[in-house]
């Protein structure tokens, strides 16, 4: 639901923009720009020193520290972490993971995203509250039933299936098809409809590629949940080569780091290899949806 | 299968129309959508109540074992446990620091944000960056910044709380809410700066004629013009809250010190998984699901007023 008016506001503020440039006199941004800054700062220095911490040979945790030192830089911490968790088995493991949800979501939401918006059938109603409701009720407080059912009575403890199932479809993301299909005229699909088009083939010849950005919102929202989410996965991996990294690297830090030379290092740097797909992601989606749906907004 | 291509005599049309809608392929559309929500939020739901109220702990695979009704012992167990009721106490100190903090700054800014500014895209780029990343990932960085010997501390010299912060009982819980605030502030922004394009811009320029200094028209402006949108930001701190697991688990290295910073979600590992107690768990549990929708009909109902 709040993902819709994350979008929303991706899209709108173009308008005020113009607005407050007629309304405010020349002087008013400085203390914006400084506010801003200040905020910037707090939001990225702890990325920035994630970075600089994992590439430090031994750890330097005074201000000195803060700046790269060329005599104290290695990529030593990146074969530790390695060693101790196996990140190729671990980003594969939360590869599928991720993939599998994605796909799920991708097939299966935008079909029940397009019955939603545009079809009349028996249970719609019932289904819909339903969406919103799972959305209300946080995950966390089913995982002992789930971990029962899943783990306990079908045997999928280290099984991509057994990590994927509470996961499969993503109501957040049947909701955005929703609004998508939604804005779509339905007179629309009844012409399509009349050209003797079944529904699964409006579906996917009409609407799909109607609703394009939605896919990639949708894509972009499914994905940080589940390559971010850590305790389901952890309670249904017991042998290491089944955990994704979210789950390895969190195991590395609450056992294993006192082993190494430089644990911080070594956390730093699974942190990095961690961060480093969704942040890069969001950077990318980020500047698509920016340059479709903003258009020539904002001159800074 | 639908009125427009098959024509049916309309009573019988009508008539199946009313039974399965009019167009019945609808079902079969969301089927596998229904069936989810059925396989792992329905039944899951009435398997939390049905093992809340009987004794129940896991078996060796295969054994058949006996799991009598107990009515509502693990409900009176689970409100009479010290553990539980310092669990809920730590969430209302994150309540009491993260929700505060986190409309005051997301509010700041966004009104900040909602201006033509050099850089903007890349201020709303790196509020947001924190939101997109795992929790394990950035853990680990303020676990690095945050401990004893941490920068933090270096910086602070001195005025530095000892014990530090993350091991000491009273400021455990409020350094997970402040974690937190940080890490989803930017998404909160994003909501506000949604919600200022839909405050009029008559009632600011009608405050400006007034005399209103700029502070006051943010205060009697912006402030009730963005109030659909504090509502949704407390809801969804409050579901944060009931939902913490991740950050007690590996910040504070299990609700440390002494349960200072334990999470209900975390008690519910502990003792439903760890210690094999999955009854309680569950009761638990469900007491967390009507606490979360109580609260959000109330937040509604009082925020949504007018």
């Amino acid at each position: 639901m709040a993902h819709v008016e994350t979008r929303a506001a991706a899209r709108q503020p173009q308008s005020q923009t113009q607005r407050s440039v007629l309304r405010l006199p020349r002087r008013r941004p400085s203390w914006r720009l400084l506010v801003l800054l200040a905020g910037a700062l707090v939001f990225l220095f702890p990325f920035y020193y994630m970075v600089v911490g994992s590439l430090q040979t031994r750890d330097n945790t005074g201000l000195s520290g803060v700046l790269p030192n060329p005599g104290n830089l290695t990529l030593a911490n990146y074969q530790h972490i390695d060693q101790a968790i196996d990140l190729g088995r671990s980003l594969v493991n939360s590869g599928i993971f991720t993939g599998g949800v994605i796909f799920g979501t991708i097939v299966f939401g935008s079909l029940a995203g397009y019955a939603l918006a545009q079809l009349h059938f028996r249970g719609k109603g019932l289904l819909f509250n339903t969406m919103l409701l799972v959305q209300i009720v946080p995950f966390q407080l089913l995982t002992i039933p789930l971990y029962v059912l899943i783990v306990r009575d079908y045997g999928l403890a280290d099984s991509y299936l057994g990590m994927i199932l509470p996961f499969a479809i993503n109501s957040t993301a049947v909701f955005v098809f929703r609004q998508y299909f939604l804005q779509i005229p339905r007179e629309l699909f009844e012409a399509a409809r009349i050209d003797g088009a079944n529904e699964l083939q409006i579906v996917v010849r009409v609407a799909l590629p109607l609703i394009r950005p939605a896919l990639l919102t949708a894509g972009l929202l499914t994905f940080i949940g589940p390559w971010n989410e850590f305790l389901w996965p952890f309670l249904v991996t017991k042998q290491q080569s089944m955990e994704p990294l979210a789950v390895s690297l969190s195991n590395y830090i609450t056992t294993v780091s006192a082993q190494a030379a430089n644990p911080s290092g070594a956390i730093l740097a699974g942190a990095c290899v961690l961060a480093a797909p969704a942040v890069g992601l969001f950077l990318l989606f980020q500047r698509h949806f920016v340059s479709t749906n903003l258009g020539s907004g904002v001159k800074g | 299968m639908n009125q427009v291509t098959v024509p049916k005599p309309p009573g019988r049309a009508r008539r199946l129309a009313a039974l399965v809608g009019r167009q019945p392929v609808g079902m079969v559309f969301s089927a596998p959508y229904a069936v989810f929500l059925a396989v792992v939020f329905a039944y899951p739901l009435g398997l939390a109540v049905w093992i809340s109220f009987h004794r129940y702990f896991f078996a060796a695979p295969g054994a058949t074992v006996n799991r009598p009704f107990v009515g509502l012992s693990n409900y009176t167990e689970v409100l009479s446990d010290p553990a539980v009721r310092q669990a809920f106490g730590n969430i209302v100190v994150f309540l009491l620091v993260n929700v505060p903090l986190t409309v005051l700054l997301s509010l700041v800014l966004a009104t900040a944000l909602n201006a033509a500014i050099p850089f903007r895209r890349f201020f709303r780029i790196s509020y947001y960056v924190p939101y997109v990343t795992a929790s394990v990932a950035v853990v680990g960085v303020w676990l690095f910044l945050f401990n004893s010997t941490g920068l933090v501390d270096h910086v602070l010299g001195p005025l530095a709380p000892k014990p530090s912060w993350l091991v000491n009982s009273h400021l455990a819980m409020p350094s997970i809410a402040v974690f937190v605030t940080w890490k989803q502030l930017g998404f909160y922004i994003l909501l506000y700066l949604a919600a200022l394009q839909n405050v009029p811009k008559e009632l600011y320029e009608s405050a400006a004629v007034d005399g209103a200094s700029r502070w006051r028209s943010f205060w009697s402006v912006t402030v009730p013009g963005v109030r659909p949108a504090t509502t949704l930001v407390v809801l969804l701190s409050l579901v944060t809250g009931a939902n913490l697991f991740t950050e007690p688990y590996l910040l504070t290295g299990g609700g440390g010190p002494a349960g200072a910073s334990t999470s209900p979600v975390l008690l519910m590992y502990q003792q439903g998984i760890e210690q094999n107690h999955p009854d309680i768990a569950s009761a638990l549990g469900v007491l967390l699901i009507i606490g979360v929708l109580i609260i959000a009909l109330i937040n509604r109902r009082f925020l949504e007023r007018d």
